[in-house]
């Protein structure tokens, strides 16, 4: 087959975009818009990296930060969303054996989210709205250093993700308690204390003889309560948003709002509550759920301890209900018991939960040995170590102590933030992407197995390296959310950058052989009305 | 007495060790998990485990709080009477010093209370080599107030430890602090 042939139609010509169905081609086309923000996101990342070694003239300060305002937003929404819950809506009726509730609303997900980041993506690229991720008050109503206009699309692209969020949180709902057409009425209550974890935290206080069979699969419920915070947050960002928008508005007919109704430690306790709902909440609980999920697939064996891991699960959710407080142990005016019990006590119970996590994963992966050291397995090792190194970072700088001398240094971003996202999330989701491609794709053939361990080692490599380094210019008392423009760090932003060069090389590796396994016409034909008229998740064999 | 610089070294041979470790560990599963051996996990390393992370959760902090000197002070500072007291606001910006630089004795307990008049900013006391002392928040509408003993003498910066917008990235008082015997 000519190299033209294979980049048109894709490896051995194997996808047929026209054999999908509507439910793999939506699943399809929120993973690969998911991607391509993510390299959007690589491309921002890799513009920052190379400013902290030496600023870039075409770069002006404030279109920087509006670079760094746009950055994690993207990535989290634009392109983790995207494919979390495109994999989620896909992978909850293929657990349960029942059509998905809504095509139409997954639908609906898909382009708000999709619309709304581009919305806000491009409110700051043009009007340099840069008030950050944290939008600590009173700056996003800032409007000396900012524009109004700017600021309220950029607002009105995250409130269309935030709509977009909360159909999902419907459709995942409804499709877990819904009875099917030609079924037996399902049991709601006892369906939702399973998919809650009710059941299973009642199971390790019940003899064995008398325990409650699990009406739904332990990924399932990891879904389910991870969504619980994907519906808090969506609500406070939401909150958030329109009080912002009303200064806004506001300030576009003439009037100027007093800043100081607002509070600014009571909104930095109320925001950073629902922030904290995606960074200590919904993005552990996912990932703990697919853990499971993959472990249990690649494997084909039973979890390993899985009333404890279900039991892990609950707890998780009542403390990410309860942790914010460790993103404000530098904030004096915040109680000291506050800081104390949900800032080091509670924090220290992520240690423990994401501990069971890896524990149990790896224990059942260690019952089926020998395992062959397919894609999906590497990725998933790759996924577990990211959080083994993120996680104690984390509960190192949640404690008052050290809280003191490395609060908004490179040491929170790099070796905490981002070897949790870019090695324990991405690797995980890559995990999830490399199992799932042959069913989507009814069978597609990876086109370069080479490709794929570039973008396995690069990956990995380049995202540890960059954490580390970002980390030891913390160390050094290297702030973030700044300057240095006279290479105060310089050896370790050149590692940083050179670090951040193997991610790029490991997306570009992944993009392509995507492209080559698929074809352009078969990526094209994902964005065409699908042929086939069913609700089934798969076509018929 | 210990020093920022003394834990963050501690702090760093703690993790760097541990990072090598957990690094280690996985690419020693990885290649195990590929071979034929006994392959079942007993429980009572499963709850052993647990044990361990329960320990390790509570004792973390409280050995912090009995090496780090300033962490008990800190919880305590109301209590605790200041030696000196600087009030220093942020504006526009811009800080707003109550001298052109601030004189401080060694072992002397320095209190700073910083206000903001407009924005969130931070406040942070660096050294020449841009390591960094202490940093807190600063809120609009309430008091920051940060209590600290410095046991040596020296000569600091003051930089503001949060982003109050493309306007304060530069917000930097170069040596307004010294600390002499």
């Amino acid at each position: 087959m000519s190299y033209i042939n294979t980049l048109m139609n894709g490896e051995l010509g194997l996808f047929k975009h026209t054999s999908l169905t509507p439910m793999q081609k939506i699943t399809l086309r929120f993973v690969v818009v998911g991607l391509l923000y993510y390299g959007l996101v690589v491309i921002e990342g890799m513009i920052m990296r190379m400013y902290a070694v030496s600023p870039i003239d075409a770069v002006t300060t404030n279109q920087y930060f509006a670079i760094l305002t746009a950055h994690p937003l993207v990535g989290i929404f634009g392109s983790t969303y995207l494919i979390v819950f495109g994999a989620f809506l896909f992978l909850v009726p293929f657990l349960m054996n029942k059509p998905l509730w809504s095509i139409k609303m997954a639908s609906w997900t898909f382009w708000c989210i999709a619309i709304g980041t581009f919305i806000f993506w491009a409110a700051g690229f043009v009007s340099h709205y840069a008030p950050l991720y944290t939008l600590y008050w009173p700056l996003p109503a800032d409007f000396t250093q900012f524009s109004v206009i700017g600021g309220t699309f950029f607002i009105l692209g995250i409130a269309i993700v935030m709509v977009g969020t909360v159909l999902f949180v419907i459709n995942i709902f409804k499709t877990i308690l819904y009875t099917p057409e030609g079924w037996e009425k399902q049991p709601v209550a006892a369906l939702l204390g399973s998919a809650l974890g009710y059941s299973g935290f009642k199971n390790l206080f019940t003899k064995k003889e008398n325990r409650k069979e699990h009406l739904v699969s332990l990924p399932v419920a990891a879904i389910a309560r991870g969504t619980v915070d994907v519906a808090f947050n969506a609500a406070i960002i939401l909150f958030t948003g329109v009080l912002i928008l009303v200064y806004m508005v506001a300030a576009l007919l003439g009037f100027d709002l007093k800043e100081t109704a607002v509070d600014a430690l009571l909104y930095k306790n109320w925001f950073w509550w629902g922030l904290d709902l995606i960074a200590d909440g919904l993005v552990l609980i996912f990932v703990a759920g697919t853990w499971y999920l993959l472990a249990t697939l690649i494997t084909g064996k039973k979890l390993f301890m899985e009333n404890w891991a279900r039991a892990a699960l609950l707890v998780e959710l009542i403390v990410s209900w309860t942790v914010w407080s460790h993103h404000l142990m530098s904030d004096q005016a915040q109680p000291g018991w506050l800081k104390v019990v949900s800032g080091e006590m509670v924090t220290a119970f992520e240690l423990i939960t994401q501990g069971l996590a890896f524990f149990i994963t790896l224990a059942t992966l260690w019952s089926a040995r020998p395992l062959k050291m397919s894609n999906p397995l590497k990725f998933l090792l790759g996924g577990l170590l990211g959080f083994a190194l993120a996680v104690p970072a984390g509960i190192m700088q949640a404690d008052l102590g050290l809280n003191r001398i490395l609060h908004n240094t490179q040491w929170i971003i790099g070796p905490h933030v981002h070897v949790a996202i870019l090695i324990g999330l991405s690797m995980t989701l890559y995990a999830a992407i490399y199992f799932l491609l042959p069913i989507l794709t009814n069978g597609a053939k990876l086109y370069s197995q080479k490709l794929t361990n570039v973008h396995f080692w690069c990956h990995l490599f380049g995202g540890i390296g960059m954490g580390a380094f970002m980390g030891m210019a913390g160390l050094h008392g290297m702030l973030r959310r700044t300057l240095y423009i006279n290479g105060e760090f310089m050896p370790y932003m050149v590692l940083a950058a050179i670090s951040g060069a193997l991610l790029l090389i490991a997306f570009l590796a992944f993009l392509y052989n995507v492209i080559m396994t698929v074809g352009l016409n078969g990526l094209l034909g994902i964005f065409k009305a699908p042929a086939l008229k069913t609700e089934d998740l798969l076509p018929k064999a | 007495m210990v020093d920022s610089n003394t834990v963050l070294f501690g702090q760093t041979l703690i993790y760097t060790f541990y990072a090598l470790a957990i690094i280690l560990l996985m690419g020693w599963f990885g290649y195990r998990v590929t071979t034929d051996g006994p392959s079942k996990v007993k429980p009572a390393f499963f709850y052993t485990f647990v044990g361990f992370l329960i320990l390790l959760g509570v004792s973390i902090h409280m050995v912090t709080l009995h090496t780090i000197p300033w962490k008990p002070m800190d919880m305590d500072r109301a209590n605790i009477k200041a030696d000196k007291v600087f009030d220093i606001s942020v504006q526009d910006h811009k800080f707003q010093l109550p001298a052109e630089k601030m004189m401080i004795k060694t072992n002397d307990k320095v209190l700073f209370n910083v206000t903001s008049g407009d924005l969130t900013y931070g406040f942070g006391l660096f050294r020449n080599d841009n390591t960094m002392v202490f940093q807190m928040q600063v809120l609009p509408g309430h008091n920051n107030d940060i209590l600290w003993q410095f046991d040596r003498p020296g000569v600091y910066s003051i930089r503001s430890t949060e982003y109050s917008g493309p306007a304060g990235v530069f917000m930097v008082e170069k040596d307004v602090v010294e600390v002499t015997d």
